[in-house]
């Protein structure tokens, strides 16, 4: 039950990350905004393992979406730091 | 006394140790949540996503891990809060980086 709680207030909090990627004044603020949607796409895997009780499976998804979570948002930083312009 | 009752006992003494520190790691992401939506620049929203949110993730993986006991889990659950620690900052400074170097400036009192 405690996990259930924990699980609902990540994913309203989640609504303010999705606000800012939604309505982030500059290209700079959304990316901002999808890294934290996704570090707490990785919290919310965990807590999620503990609530079905299958850590072991769930821990292993979250290191994937870790690893894929950097890739994406080092490439979109690297990119928009070459092309060097604010839109 | 047996190692099997030992880990029980830790057990039923840890539950409401990890309990109280998965909610002070939910206060954390709380705070940062208020901080995204309220700081007014991207160079102010990036200590609010980079280093609050890590503070709440390590409470949250932390009580977790604690909660789960002597198992594998607990080691997949610190090597997942080490990936974390690692990645959030690296990419918290490329996406700075990239703004300064766009040339956006620092929101400063005067803007207000």
């Amino acid at each position: 039950m405690f996990f259930l709680f924990v699980l609902t207030t990540i994913v309203f909090l989640i609504g303010a990350y999705l606000y800012r990627v939604l309505r982030g004044p500059t290209v700079f603020d959304r990316v901002l905004g999808l890294n934290g949607i996704s570090t707490k796409a990785i919290i919310l895997l965990v807590v999620m393992g503990a609530y079905f009780e299958r850590v072991d499976m769930f821990v292993d998804i979250s290191t994937g979406y870790a690893l894929l979570n950097i890739v994406g948002s080092l490439a979109i930083a690297k990119y928009l730091e070459e092309r060097g312009e604010v839109f | 006394m047996s190692l099997v009752e030992f880990s029980e006992m830790a057990r039923l003494f840890m539950t409401p140790v990890a309990i109280g520190l998965m909610l002070v790691g939910l206060f954390f992401l709380f705070v940062a949540a208020v901080g995204v939506l309220r700081l007014p620049d991207v160079f102010t929203r990036s200590h609010a996503v980079s280093l609050t949110d890590s503070l709440g993730a390590l409470f949250l993986l932390g009580g977790l891990a604690i909660y789960q006991g002597f198992s594998t889990n607990l080691i997949k659950i610190l090597i997942v809060l080490v990936l974390l620690y690692l990645l959030n900052p690296v990419i918290a400074h490329a996406t700075v980086r990239s703004a300064l170097r766009c040339g956006l400036k620092p929101w400063s009192r005067e803007d207000a």
